[in-house]
């Protein structure tokens, strides 16, 4: 789960950024510790062979410098933030060669339900992306607030009710990964991570034709029963039977609300 | 009759609180026993509870701070042992109760121990540094510190009696709202902060109005001490923040009690609302904590270098632009909520500018001790570990203002490091430095030195060990709030964070010992100068402790560093030998209001917790009368006559006098 060892893109970009700007920051906060060391023991009350300035409070040179030193080095970090933000907008797409895989989770009580709408599967707990493709993420919570995160490719992002957040990551190589919570949910928040099974492109087209074919299926009905609170869940494959379930569960209760204003 | 409070309320099948609870509960009951017994409790409700004296607020206030570290350390290190165990298993702590932990630990350590910590020493120190018997409210000051007393006081009581809240230092909804915290533990959180915030707002109206208005002749802006204008800046954002905190928690308690829809997740309510609102006080809360402690540096560095603070005017400026920039800032604490690059950015770059004030500060601090005799005693050590430790820390937090990094280090162990870096090293590091430089002005001696050190080897070392490995398992990936996991990579570094913990515990322990063994040679310790550092500012021209008026005739100030300007011998001996004209002081007349007040306003929030509607109109009307009962006084000062003053004064001068006749004599 080493953010320092990404594997995509958009983690390779982020783990650039960080390192450039500790660099940038170094260079001023190790002199200035250094410094902090230096003065003190040099000017000890002992010794008598330090310059000893009672009245010294004021240089207009010295200020001139202490307000320069970090104004400079935050004009050069304001650069990164801002070309880092807008390249790495979560919310924007990869570019590249192969169409894009729409992927939507779902944060539920306490797992994570995944979505794949043009392949017709949904996954509790489990993802399995081919390598090489761009990731479209849509991200909703059907309870409480939470965030999706797979540390070794970057960017979380919140999930929220009755919201649609976007996130686009990607993976290289084939591999497994970990993804996790990354925000508290409650008390069975620890045990909502997932595996994430990179696999070849041709390898994922026969996964997903599978399981479109799996034994269970989703529809409103088990949805219900997969959304009542529960810990420790055990990852699971399901048909998807009702195509627009993210929508849904992400508008569910104005829905119920509406329908009873109209009963 | 009692609401929702019933005998299954009291958590009879969890050893771990009952326990706790009931040590501290049979500690209380003896401190009670013995104080009763020896007939100490007149002299406590005169000289104490009913005090609105400044100096005795103030001692109070960081009193309550250092018990509610104790409370809010239990908690620390119950996590971290915790998280040092519960791999691949559920540890000594079931999810339910783990939550609660980390969310007492959080709220206590902001609510009930930084902002008592600061706020006491502030109410202690600035009225001296400004050369003046008293703050603007003494009263309200009073009134301020009993209601924090009573939202501390709440979250204790929900140690044994239900349950406290399971959400997080802050109720992000809908987790805290009704259908995901159905039980009392989110109205616990709510109700004493609602409470504790009503205290910490007059407080900061009052401390506001005295910097403002209350300064002796010549004080002028630019002639008080770096720690009155951190004051002023602290209190002005006070002011201003806390009550979108009450507003927003008010909010959150309509949701709950009145079935409002602010934050839920039906009928249009919305969470991101909330967010930005609590954290529009979040943030400017950060610089409330830290500021008084960067002003508290500026003193001790000036001190032990014995020089001037460098760069006065820039420590000025500096201060005022955190105070502005920190209300600019807040939605970097959710980058990862979603908005637009644009967004992102500009809040990003706005956070990092801070930078720029805050740096200004470290070099001036650098540049004081350049040119000067640096002593290191206690107050210095902490300062200096402060800096190399700030540093650091501030290090981390403008990496986490650059959103690309926020993205993978958001809610991460790393950001928990982070603001524990901040906060210990910035915040807390200067409180100690605080409590050691002050301790001999309200109390006439000192604090053991050698143990001084040791403690503060403690905790530097801890701090360092505890948190540097949480730095690495954020880089791991690891995020916060996991009650158990099952990746063993994160495991060696969580055990190391907890051994860090013990080395704190130590540190704490001889801060302790070093508190009581300092009681005991107190007359080997005695101040009898009144100045035990080489003070430079006002509070070291009087006597330790300072008499109830704390100067007998008011300083006339002529420059900065008011009091190192007529220190020198010549001009002090003239000064001692004269006997100024003195006149009879009037000084506030004690008064049982605030503690009155408080009484009746913990009644009202346990009962409104507990939804004992008859004991909530009770405790309302009893707030009220107490106020309305103080409002009609026709009595509300004493006079202390002139020739009392003179005695008094007569006496700590003669004491004073002695001695640097003495020295000049050597």
């Amino acid at each position: 789960m080493n953010i320092l060892d990404p594997q995509g893109p958009i983690g390779a970009a982020e783990k650039t950024i960080l390192i450039d700007s500790v660099a940038i920051m170094l260079a001023i906060v190790v002199p200035t510790i250094v410094a902090i060391f230096v003065f003190a023991y040099w000017f000890r009350a002992s010794n008598s062979r330090a310059l000893h300035l009672p009245n010294w409070e004021y240089s207009g040179r010295i200020e001139l410098v202490v307000w320069s030193i970090p104004t400079l080095t935050i004009i050069l970090l304001g650069g990164v933030a801002w070309i880092g933000a807008h390249q790495l907008d979560p919310a924007k797409p990869i570019e590249g060669p192969s169409r894009p895989l729409t992927i939507q989770a779902v944060s539920l009580d306490w797992k994570w339900l995944f979505i794949y709408p043009d392949q017709k599967v949904a996954t509790i707990n489990t993802l399995t992306v081919p390598a090489g493709v761009p990731l479209q993420f849509q991200l909703t919570s059907a309870s409480v607030m939470n965030a999706f995160f797979i540390p070794q490719l970057g960017s979380l992002i919140y999930t929220m009710y009755g919201m649609t957040t976007r996130l686009n990551l990607q993976a290289d190589k084939p591999g497994t990964l970990q993804g996790l919570s990354g925000h508290f949910s409650g008390d069975g928040f620890s045990d909502m991570h997932f595996d994430v099974h990179v696999v070849p492109t041709e390898q994922f087209s026969k996964w997903a034709q599978d399981a479109s074919h799996a034994e269970k299926s989703l529809d409103e009905r088990s949805y219900e029963q997969i959304a009542k609170p529960s810990m420790k869940n055990t990852p699971a494959i399901y048909r998807l039977a009702d195509p627009d379930l993210f929508d849904r569960s992400r508008r569910r209760r104005y829905r119920r609300r509406r329908e009873r204003r109209r009963a | 009759m009692l609401g929702k409070l019933t005998w299954a309320a009291i958590p009879f099948d969890q050893p771990i609180p009952m326990i706790a609870s009931g040590v501290v509960a049979l500690s209380i009951l003896a401190i009670l026993a013995w104080v009763v017994i020896r007939g100490h409790l007149p002299y406590l409700w005169r000289e104490w509870i009913t005090s609105v004296d400044h100096k005795r607020i103030g001692v109070m206030y960081t009193l309550l701070a250092m018990v509610m570290l104790l409370r809010g350390f239990s908690d620390a290190i119950m996590m971290r042992a915790q998280q040092a165990v519960a791999f691949h298993g559920q540890g000594f702590l079931p999810p339910e109760h783990y939550d609660q932990i980390f969310s007492a630990h959080g709220t206590i350590m902001i609510f009930f121990v930084a902002m008592p910590f600061m706020i006491g020493l502030m109410n202690f120190v600035v009225p001296l540094q400004l050369g003046v018997r008293d703050v603007a409210f003494p009263t309200l000051n009073s009134v301020g510190f009993w209601l924090t007393a009573t939202g501390a006081l709440l979250i204790n009581i929900s140690l044994v009696v239900g349950e406290f809240a399971r959400t997080g230092w802050l109720p992000y909804p809908p987790l805290s709202e009704l259908t995901y915290s159905p039980g009392v533990g989110v109205d616990y959180y709510l109700w004493a902060i609602q409470i504790s915030g009503v205290g910490t707002l007059v407080s900061g109206i009052n401390l506001v109005t005295t910097v403002l208005k209350v300064r002796t002749r010549g004080m002028s802006y630019l002639r008080m001490p770096m720690f009155c204008w951190t004051t002023l800046a602290t209190n002005l954002l006070i002011v201003a923040a806390f009550p979108i905190l009450t507003a927003t928690l008010a909010m959150l308690l309509l949701d709950r009690y009145l079935g409002f829809h602010f934050f839920t997740n039906e009928a249009g309510g919305n969470m991101m609302m909330f967010m930005n609102l609590i954290w529009t006080w979040g943030h400017p809360e950060v610089y409330i904590l830290v500021l008084p402690a960067f002003g508290i540096f500026s003193e001790v560095f000036a001190t032990f270098s014995g020089k001037p603070l460098f760069g006065y005017r820039s420590m000025v400026a500096a201060t005022m632009a955190i105070c502005i920039l920190s209300f600019m800032v807040w939605l970097h604490h959710f980058f990862t909520m979603g908005a637009g690059a644009d967004v992102n950015a500009i809040f990003g770059i706005a956070t990092t500018i801070i930078a720029v004030p805050t740096g200004v500060k470290v070099f001036n601090w650098l540049f004081t001790m350049y040119g000067g005799k640096v002593r290191f005693q206690t107050p210095l050590l902490w300062s200096i570990g402060f800096m190399v430790t700030f540093i650091i820390g501030g290090m981390t937090g403008v990496l986490l203002a650059v959103p690309p990094a926020d993205f993978v280090l958001h809610n991460s162990l790393f950001l928990v490091a982070h603001f524990h870096n901040v906060l210990i090293g910035g915040m807390l590091f200067g409180a100690f430095a605080g409590y050691t430089y002050w301790f001999p002005k309200a109390f006439g001696f000192k604090l053991h030195e050698g143990l001084g050190q040791a403690a503060f080897w403690c905790w530097l070392v801890g701090f360092y060990v505890a948190f540097m490995p949480l730095y690495v398992v954020g880089l791991l990936g690891m995020t916060r709030r996991m009650q158990h996991y099952d990746v063993p990579e994160w495991r060696p570094w969580l055990i190391v964070a907890a051994f860090g913990a013990v080395l704190i515990l130590c540190g704490i322990v001889l801060q302790i010992v070093q508190l009581v063994v300092s009681i005991r040679q107190r007359a080997k310790l005695r101040d009898e100068t009144g100045d035990p550092w080489d003070g430079r500012s006002l509070e070291w021209a009087t006597a330790s402790p300072p008499p109830a008026f704390n100067f007998a005739v008011l300083p006339e100030v002529s420059g900065e560093d008011a009091y190192w300007k007529f220190k020198h011998p010549a001009t002090e001996q003239v000064r001692s030998l004269e006997r100024p004209e003195y006149r009879a002081i009037e000084i506030p007349r004690n008064s049982p209001t605030g503690f009155v007040c408080a009484f009746f306003a913990t009644m009202m929030g346990f009962a409104l917790i507990w939804h004992i509607w008859w004991m909530v109109a009770a405790g309302a009307i009893g707030a009220f009368a107490t106020f309305i009962v103080f409002a009609w006084r026709d009595h509300d000062e004493d006079i202390i006559p002139a020739a009392e003053v003179a005695r008094i004064d007569g006496s700590n001068r003669a004491q004073r006098h002695a001695i640097l006749s003495k020295e000049a004599a050597e």
